[in-house]
């Protein structure tokens, strides 16, 4: 750590497990996400994975942030990024999933859309025509 | 006075979160590049958001200043818009009617 900026903050012992679990905790998640994004085959899936792992790792990650700054102000807003997070990944998540959806975007082949028998692969557009 | 030991492992560890959190982001342009659709693109933009705001908590957790967290939420706010707006945008072809 740089010698100028030390004055501010002062970490014990228990705060510094805190703060490298944490992060090694969303570091893993970020890796999770990222693999998941990488390596599913389909847009629905692949949202699955970074809006769950890859929002959990960063959220840790801004956990770790609150731990370490909390006597100050700068913890607080560290949790309202946490809050944020949580709150926002699933509205954007639902917008770009319907917005695929309405696209044409088609599903993995076997996926049904709940409650009907027919498969939404068989006419492409994923809309359900019962 | 000297550093604790254990600050040299809290340096180290968030300094390896700082590298492998960037080649992760390096690794999401992948899909940026070569996504197959449309919806891939934003998946994967939205993806980077979210791993420019772990980076930038992780670097005002490193360098002890506390402002980098307030550039975390604002950066995760732009993030957040921007997914919604290009949701939008695909849907209706406008975005202010």
């Amino acid at each position: 750590m740089t010698a100028e900026s030390a004055a501010a903050v002062t970490v014990g012992p228990v705060r510094a497990a805190l703060v490298i679990s944490l992060t090694l905790v969303g570091s893993f998640f970020l890796l999770v996400g990222t693999i998941g994004l990488l390596r599913f085959p389909n847009v629905y899936n692949r949202m699955h994975a970074t809006t769950k792992a890859t929002t959990l790792g960063a959220a840790s990650i801004a956990l770790a942030g609150s731990v370490y700054f909390l006597p100050h102000g700068d913890g607080l807003m560290s949790l309202v990024t946490v809050a944020f997070l949580f709150l926002t990944a699933p509205t954007g998540a639902h917008m770009i999933s319907q917005a695929a959806q309405r696209m044409g975007v088609p599903f993995v082949g076997g996926v049904r859309w709940p409650g009907t028998q027919n498969d939404v692969m068989a006419d492409g557009d994923g809309e359900t025509d019962d | 006075m000297a550093d604790p030991a254990y600050l040299a492992v809290v340096d180290t560890v968030l300094y390896g979160a700082l590298v492998l959190a960037a080649g992760l982001t390096l690794l999401v342009s992948y899909r940026v590049i070569r996504g197959p659709t449309v919806p891939d693109r934003v998946v994967a933009l939205d993806t980077i958001a979210t791993n420019v705001v772990a980076i930038a908590a992780l670097y005002a957790i490193w360098t002890q200043q506390g402002y980098f967290v307030g550039v975390s939420l604002v950066l995760a706010i732009i993030g957040f818009i921007s997914t919604i707006t290009v949701a939008r945008y695909v849907t209706e072809g406008d975005i202010i009617e």
